[in-house]
């Protein structure tokens, strides 16, 4: 009898399982700091532009994004191919402006609403036209603090 | 056909595999963080408001036409070009004619305090100033107007005012360093309000023309 309650205990190795958790809340470290909440979805292609001043651009809660660039290929059918406006998840055109920055103040608290950044994401190959019109909409509403956005150069 | 026990594996090595994913990790990933230039644009204006008069060699002029062909003061220029002159024309360490005027700041006050209502809080920032760099900080007049035309590439334009910024951030660094020791962004905010002063962002930009 002895002989066979052996064979069984041996039969099954069973691999320790003390080292799981860390694993586990490794896993849970790493997605946590590395996970941005998704923003809108490019409907345009950008390449921003390089710049040795750049700045971090603080407390993200308060920027609102305007994205300048020509519509990506499945959208070109639709909207060509010359540079777009993107406010949220849809091409606008110039007029939009206005109504998107109020629905953007509307989102955050009115003390905040100073406090907020407009960034624009424009690709580097647009043409000035488009955004000086596009800034002297945000001008009109009082919406004057601009971010262009862009990469850090390398220093030389 | 003797059954061979399986042996337990051993889980000792599995932290140090851990830790070393986690630092691989850890090394590889960029995170995403936003950077750009942060600029304030000018509040709208009253069209009927009088145009601010400026004398001819106060402004800088800075033109990038639809070629992409950088001209300052009406000379074809490099972008390399620009800080260079940039900080000699607010500087204007010769007095050279052509080049921006400055007013001392003791100056300041006195025309601040000849007026109908003297403004109580710009002479009180203007001796702040005069405290924390001495009597003979002046202010140049000087403004840089950044003009451009709608072919313009954003990517030129942006490199053109990157160069602008670059050597007002030199010369309010050179400020600070000579001062506190330190450079313009680790001072504190109340310390950063009076080198501004002495050196305040003068960037302006025309509505965009058409220029050959």
């Amino acid at each position: 009898m002895s002989k066979f309650s052996k064979k069984t205990k041996s039969g099954s190795p069973q691999i320790s399982t003390a080292s799981l958790p860390d694993i586990v809340f490794m896993l849970l470290f790493f997605f946590m700091v590395s996970t941005t909440m998704k923003e809108e979805d490019y409907k345009v292609t950008i390449k921003l532009p390089t710049a040795t001043q750049v700045k971090k651009v603080e407390d993200k809660s308060l920027v609102s994004y305007i994205y300048i660039g020509a519509p990506t290929e499945k959208w070109q059918e639709q909207y060509g191919s010359k540079p777009v406006l993107q406010l949220n998840d849809q091409i606008a055109n110039i007029g939009g402006v206005q109504q998107y920055i109020e629905q953007e103040r509307a989102k955050r608290k009115e003390k905040d609403v100073p406090k907020m950044t407009y960034s624009l994401k424009v690709d580097e190959n647009t043409e000035m036209g488009l955004i000086v019109d596009v800034k002297e909409e945000l001008r009109n509403v009082q919406a004057l603090r601009i971010n262009y956005a862009s990469k850090r150069a390398d220093k030389k | 056909m003797a059954r061979r026990a399986l042996q337990e594996i051993n889980a000792g090595s599995m932290a140090d595999i851990a830790f070393l994913l986690l630092i691989f990790f850890l090394v590889t990933t960029t995170m995403e963080v936003d950077t750009g230039i942060t600029r304030m644009l000018p509040p709208p204006v009253d069209i009927n408001a009088p145009k601010p008069d400026f004398h001819k060699r106060n402004v800088f002029i800075v033109l990038v036409n639809r070629e992409n062909v950088l001209a300052i003061e009406n000379k074809i220029s490099e972008t390399s070009e620009i800080k260079e002159l940039c900080i000699e024309f607010f500087t204007n360490p010769y007095n050279d004619e052509n080049l921006s005027e400055s007013v001392t700041f003791l100056k300041k006050i006195e025309t601040e305090r000849g007026k109908e209502a003297p403004n109580k809080d710009k002479i009180d920032t203007y001796q702040n100033v005069i405290d924390a760099f001495g009597n003979h900080i002046s202010k140049s007049k000087g403004v840089v107007s950044l003009q451009n035309d709608r072919a313009t590439k954003y990517g030129k334009y942006l490199e053109v005012q990157d160069q602008i910024i670059a050597a007002i951030t030199e010369l309010r660094n050179t400020l600070s360093n000579s001062t506190w020791g330190k450079d313009f962004d680790e001072l504190s905010p109340d310390q950063q309000k009076l080198v501004k002063q002495v050196y305040p962002f003068a960037i302006s930009e025309a509505e965009p023309k058409k220029f050959n």
